[in-house]
């Protein structure tokens, strides 16, 4: 039997999304090295801010600064990247809840060794050179104590 | 609530690609053989709904070619959801509740291997926070692993013992990928793609499609020996962000499950469309199973996962139980978003 024929298809969406009062401010935050949680009616803060609460629907803009700082919650070591992978090294994407807020974002943690990575681990921001108002201003988070 | 039925369900033999075949020749055979089990001639269905996802084939409203499967003209009443085809299946459900029609026909296709379905799913996160991150699919499920571990509710080897046994169960079933006789203690010797996921926690890219025709009150008693009864049937979403949820529990099956009504009786089968291995303990959990209910005797979605049909084939699969005279009471799960985001529990019965 014959290959099959096939041909290439590339999609693409060059689109240009508005960011919006929330996360346009927690944007604009990061260009500042500040980052910034919603805080809600029950007074936890949620990082990265997000426009409702998902527990109650009600709309968020009371926006604080949390800390550059926190634990990771859960991780997983990437120890072949992928070629989409913003490190082209071994790596961990992990959530980290920063200090001051209730909720873990996602992001990845620098470490070269797998060993040094565990739940529970204090860890800190390593911030972009160039800081151009987007979630790859925070470059990746690495341990808090070198 | 009108009485509902699954009185016909189809699947393709599942693989890894399907190369010589395009989404509406992979769905034909599939949808004539649905029918014609269901008893009910094209012409005479009510409504057809299907579920796919036009980021697989890489074309906007892709779902409309397929439509040449069913023909639709002259013109019938259909309609589509970019979701599993367990979603159509609801549709479906409560357009049949209005009482003007008495049939469905649901379908569901994905090509999963047209492009690298990892970085695909990715396209679907949150633009903003997640994923201009490049989180893969695996990645984010190997998060949901780790948390699950760290709290003390599923060990690897458990989740190795899954994988043998969906494997294992998967060999009689003629439309599974990926079967076979696997130890556990073998796989757990294997190296980790993403800690703590090895290849074997992580379903088959597959492609493939599935059928399923309902039939309401009187027609499914005419038409089915037994139908599958729906006496229950729920869904529920939460919050897309990871960190913004226990992903070490799943409230929205656990909700979906108590409104569908899983507790009310015996479950002789449990359908889980759980992609990786420690999703089946999650589920489990959230849905109250006791140990002695038969968990995915296909083999699940660790046997063949095309992606948009595998929570429909688990409802399928689920109800050919009661329709075959296998069980009396089942209960099929679906799954969409990452780790476990939106659930849908249907529980069924036969009553002959």
């Amino acid at each position: 039997m014959p290959d099959s024929l096939t041909a290439p298809h590339v999609l693409e969406y060059p689109y240009t999304r508005s960011t919006g009062e929330v996360i346009g401010r927690f944007f604009t935050g990061l260009k500042e090295r500040r980052i910034l949680g919603a805080r809600t009616t029950e007074g936890h803060v949620l990082v990265p801010p997000q426009e409702y609460d998902p527990e109650t629907g009600a709309e968020l803009s009371d926006l604080i600064e949390v800390g550059e700082t926190g634990v990771v919650t859960t991780w997983t070591w990437i120890a072949e990247p992928r070629p989409k992978h913003l490190l082209q090294k071994p790596f961990a994407f992990a959530l980290v809840k920063l200090d001051g807020a209730d909720t873990a974002m996602l992001h990845m943690v620098d470490t070269g060794d797998p060993s040094v990575m565990h739940t529970g681990m204090r860890v800190r921001v390593r911030w972009a050179s160039d800081l151009i108002g987007d979630i790859t201003d925070i470059a990746c988070f690495e341990p808090e104590v070198a | 609530m009108r009485d509902v039925a699954v009185v016909g369900f189809a699947q393709t033999a599942y693989a890894r690609s399907e190369l010589e075949l395009n989404e509406t020749e992979m769905l034909m055979p599939v949808i004539h053989q649905a029918l014609e089990r269901g008893g009910i001639p094209q012409k005479e269905i009510g409504f057809t709904v299907s579920g796919s996802c036009d980021y697989l084939a890489g074309q906007p409203f892709a779902f409309v070619m397929a439509l040449d499967a069913v023909g639709a003209w002259p013109p019938i009443r259909e309609s589509h959801v970019e979701m599993d085809g367990a979603w159509a299946l609801y549709e479906a459900w409560v357009r049949l509740q209005c009482g003007d029609i008495d049939s469905a026909l649901v379908y569901a296709f994905g090509k999963s291997s047209l492009g690298d379905i990892r970085d695909v799913l990715t396209l679907q996160l949150d633009p903003y926070y997640t994923q201009p991150l490049w989180p893969d699919s695996v990645s984010m499920a190997a998060l949901q692993a780790r948390a699950t571990l760290d709290a003390g509710k599923a060990t690897e080897r458990e989740m190795a013992e899954i994988a043998a046994r969906s494997r294992r169960d998967a060999r009689a079933n003629a439309a599974a990928q990926v079967t076979g006789d696997f130890n556990a203690d073998a796989l757990l010797a294997e190296r980790y793609i993403s800690s703590p996921l090895r290849k074997h926690d992580c379903p088959p890219i597959s492609d493939g499609a599935a059928a399923i025709v309902l039939a309401a009150g009187d027609l499914a008693q005419r038409v089915s020996k037994r139908p599958a009864w729906i006496t229950g049937i729920d869904h529920r979403v939460e919050a897309h962000g990871l960190g913004m949820r226990d992903l070490t529990a799943s409230a929205s099956t656990r909700i979906a499950g108590e409104r569908a009504g899983v507790g009310e009786g015996k479950v002789d089968v449990a359908e889980l469309h759980a992609p990786f291995t420690h999703q089946e303990i999650i589920l489990r959990e959230a849905l109250g199973l006791d140990d002695d209910v038969r968990v995915n005797p296909s083999g699940g979605a660790l046997a063949a996962n095309a992606v948009m049909v595998a929570g429909l084939t688990r409802i399928g699969e689920a109800a050919q139980r009661i329709i075959d005279g296998d069980a009396n009471r089942v209960v099929a799960h679906a799954t969409s978003g990452p780790c476990l985001q939106q659930n849908l529990v249907c529980v069924m019965e036969g009553r002959s």
